[in-house]
C-alpha cells in the first residue's frame, strides 16, 4: 500500500516536472481553465451577495395586524402578548388607536382635516417583525392566515410581493448560472483533453516502447492524468485568484454606494468551502478531460 | 518455449509475409533465424512478441495461446519477453539508468532493488560506467548492448533479437553474439534473426531458414 502510494506520489512529481519542461503550454492552458471558472464563479459570488442584501431585507419585512375597533386596549395588549410567545415572532408592537391618529397626524399632513371628524377612525396597530429565521415566504403566509383567523383581528396586511419577485429573479439567474457552468465545464473538460492529446501525441514513441516492454495502459495513463489533474487544479487557483483581485478592486466602490444608501453592506468573496469546491471541480475537470482523451489516443498507438 | 503451428500471416493489401509456417523452439533453446531481407524473419518475432497477430495458425510461447490472450493481458505477456529491436528503439530523454530500468519500472519493482538489477544488466553488457549518460554520446555498438540490458533486466525465460548485430563492425558482433549465447548458457531461451552466417557457423547452433514466407530449412547443430 505503501508502495503504491509511493509510486503515484513519484508520477505526481513527474507530472509536474513534464509540466515545467512545456511552461507556456502549459501556462496557456491553466490560463484559459482559470478564466473559464472564474466566469461562473463569478457569477455565483455576484449572487451569493445579493441574496445576502435581500436577506437583509427578508428580516424587515413586516407584518401590519389591524385589530377591529370594539377591541380594547388590554385586549389588544393581551393578544400582542400572545402573538409574542410564538416562536417566529421577533417582536411585537402595539399601537394603540390613539397612538396611531397622532402618528397618521404628524406624518400625513392631514391633521386639521381629521380634527374635523368627530370620532377617531382609525384602528388599533400590531406591527409584527418575525424572527429572521422565519422570514421566508412560505412562513410568512401561514403566519398572515393565522392572524387573520383571530377574532379579534380586522385585517392583516403583509407586503410580499417584491420579495417574491426578488427571490423570483434571484432563482433565475442562479438557473442560469448553472446553465452556464455546464456549458463551461463541457468546454473545459475539452480543452484539457486537447492537450492532453497533443501530449499524448508528442511522447508517440515513449508509449510504444513502455508497451514493447510490458508497461499496462494504466500505467502509461497514470502521468497523463496527473498532468490533466493539475492543469485543472491550477486553473482553479488561478480562478480563485482572479476572483479575489476583481472583488478587491470592487469593495472600495461597492462600499461607497452601500454608504449612500446607509448600508453597511461588503461584498463578500469565496468563503473556503466555495472555494474548495472550486478547486476540486477544477482538478476534476482536468481528470476527467485528460481520461477521455487518453482513452481514445491510446489505444490507437501500438508498436509496429 | 515457442511453438508455431501452421502460421500465416497476410499483411492488408494481400502480402503474404508468412506462409504455413510451423516450428518449435524449446525452453531454453538458442538458435539463428535467417533468410534474405524480405523473407519474413522481422514478421516472425513480431508475432511470437505479439507486436502483430496471426491471420491464421496457432502459436504459444511460454504456455500462453496467443490467440486467446486479451488486449489487456498483453504487457503481462510482454514482460516474459526480452525483445531486442534492429533500431534498438531507446529514449533519447532519459539516461542510460533510466533507459535499462523502463521494464522494471513498468512492473512496479521497489526503487532499490531496481538500482541493483539495473547495475547488473549494465555490467553484464560493460556499459556500468556510462549509466549517468545519455544515449545519444553512445558508439552504435553500445547503443545494442543497452538495448540488450533492457532487455535482460527483468530477467525474462526468452529472448529475441531481430537483427542485433545489423550495423555493427565483425569484431563488435561477435561479441554481442557471445553475450547472447552467455545468456543462453544460463537457461534463457534465445531466437535472433540475422542474415550473417559467420555467427552460424563459428557457434554451431541450431539455423532456421526463411524463404518467401516459408521455412526451407532447420537444420540442428
Amino acid at each position: 500500500m505503501t508502495s503504491y502510494l509511493l509510486r503515484h506520489l513519484q508520477v505526481l512529481f513527474y507530472s509536474l516536472g513534464q509540466l515545467t519542461r512545456t511552461p507556456f503550454a502549459s501556462l496557456v492552458t491553466v490560463a484559459v481553465i482559470g478564466i473559464s471558472l472564474a466566469l461562473p464563479a463569478g457569477l455565483y459570488v455576484l449572487l451569493d451577495n445579493m441574496q445576502r442584501v435581500s436577506g437583509a431585507w427578508d428580516g424587515a419585512a413586516q407584518l401590519s395586524v389591524f385589530l377591529k375597533r370594539d377591541v380594547s386596549e388590554r385586549a389588544g395588549l393581551a393578544l400582542a402578548q400572545k402573538i409574542r410567545a410564538r416562536p417566529e415572532i421577533a417582536s411585537v408592537h402595539y399601537i394603540s388607536r390613539e397612538a396611531a391618529l397622532a402618528e397618521f397626524k404628524r406624518l400625513s399632513g392631514f391633521g386639521a382635516a381629521l380634527n374635523a371628524l368627530d370620532g377617531n377612525p382609525l384602528p388599533a396597530v400590531l406591527a409584527i417583525r418575525p424572527s429572521s429565521a422565519h422570514a421566508d415566504a412560505a412562513t410568512l403566509d401561514k403566519l398572515g392566515k393565522d392572524l387573520q383567523a383571530m377574532h379579534e383581528v380586522e385585517q392583516v396586511q403583509l407586503d410580499l410581493d417584491w420579495i417574491k419577485r426578488l427571490n423570483a429573479i434571484i432563482e433565475l439567474a442562479q438557473r442560469g448560472v448553472w446553465l452556464l457552468a455546464t456549458v463551461l465545464a463541457l468546454a473545459l473538460t475539452l480543452i484539457v483533453g486537447n492537450t492532453i492529446r497533443l501530449a499524448v501525441l508528442s511522447r508517440r514513441t515513449e508509449i510504444e516502447i513502455i508497451k514493447l516492454v510490458g508497461g499496462t495502459d494504466a500505467f502509461i495513463r497514470r502521468p497523463f492524468l496527473y498532468s490533466g489533474l493539475l492543469q485543472g487544479l491550477g486553473g482553479a487557483l488561478l480562478a480563485w485568484a482572479l476572483l479575489a483581485l476583481v472583488l478587491a478592486l470592487l469593495a472600495a466602490p461597492v462600499q461607497n454606494l452601500a454608504a449612500l444608501y446607509g448600508s453597511r453592506f461588503e461584498l463578500h468573496g469565496l468563503d473556503g468551502q466555495a472555494g474548495l469546491v472550486l478547486l476540486a471541480l477544477g482538478a476534476l475537470l482536468g481528470w476527467l478531460g485528460s481520461r477521455l482523451a487518453v482513452g481514445r489516443h491510446l489505444r490507437a498507438i501500438e508498436p509496429g | 518455449m515457442i511453438q508455431l503451428s501452421n502460421v500465416c500471416k497476410r499483411y492488408p493489401g494481400g502480402y503474404d509475409a508468412l506462409k504455413n509456417v510451423s516450428l518449435t523452439l524449446a525452453d531454453g533453446e538458442m538458435a539463428f533465424l535467417t533468410g534474405h531481407s524480405g523473407a519474413g524473419k522481422s514478421t516472425l518475432l513480431k508475432l511470437i512478441a505479439l507486436i502483430e497477430r496471426v491471420t491464421s495458425g496457432q502459436i504459444m510461447v511460454n504456455n500462453k495461446n496467443l490467440a486467446r490472450l486479451a488486449r489487456r493481458r498483453i504487457p503481462y505477456f510482454r514482460r516474459g519477453i526480452g525483445v531486442v529491436f534492429q533500431d534498438n528503439k531507446l529514449l533519447f530523454d532519459r539516461t542510460v539508468f533510466d533507459n535499462v530500468a523502463l521494464p522494471l519500472v513498468v512492473c512496479g519493482v521497489p526503487h532499490k532493488e531496481i538500482a541493483r538489477r539495473v547495475r547488473a544488466a549494465l555490467d553484464k553488457v560493460g556499459l556500468l560506467a556510462k549509466e549517468k549518460m545519455r544515449p545519444i554520446t553512445l558508439s552504435g555498438g553500445e547503443q545494442q548492448r543497452l538495448g540488450i540490458a533492457r532487455a535482460v533486466v527483468n530477467k525474462p525465460p526468452l529472448l529475441l533479437a531481430d537483427e542485433p548485430t545489423g550495423n555493427l563492425d565483425p569484431e563488435l558482433s561477435n561479441q554481442i553474439i557471445d553475450l547472447f549465447h552467455d545468456f543462453n548458457r544460463h537457461g534463457v531461451g534465445v531466437l535472433i534473426a540475422t542474415h550473417d552466417l559467420r555467427h552460424i557457423e563459428r557457434l554451431k547452433l541450431r539455423r532456421l531458414t526463411l524463404k518467401d514466407g516459408a521455412i526451407v530449412q532447420d537444420s540442428a547443430a
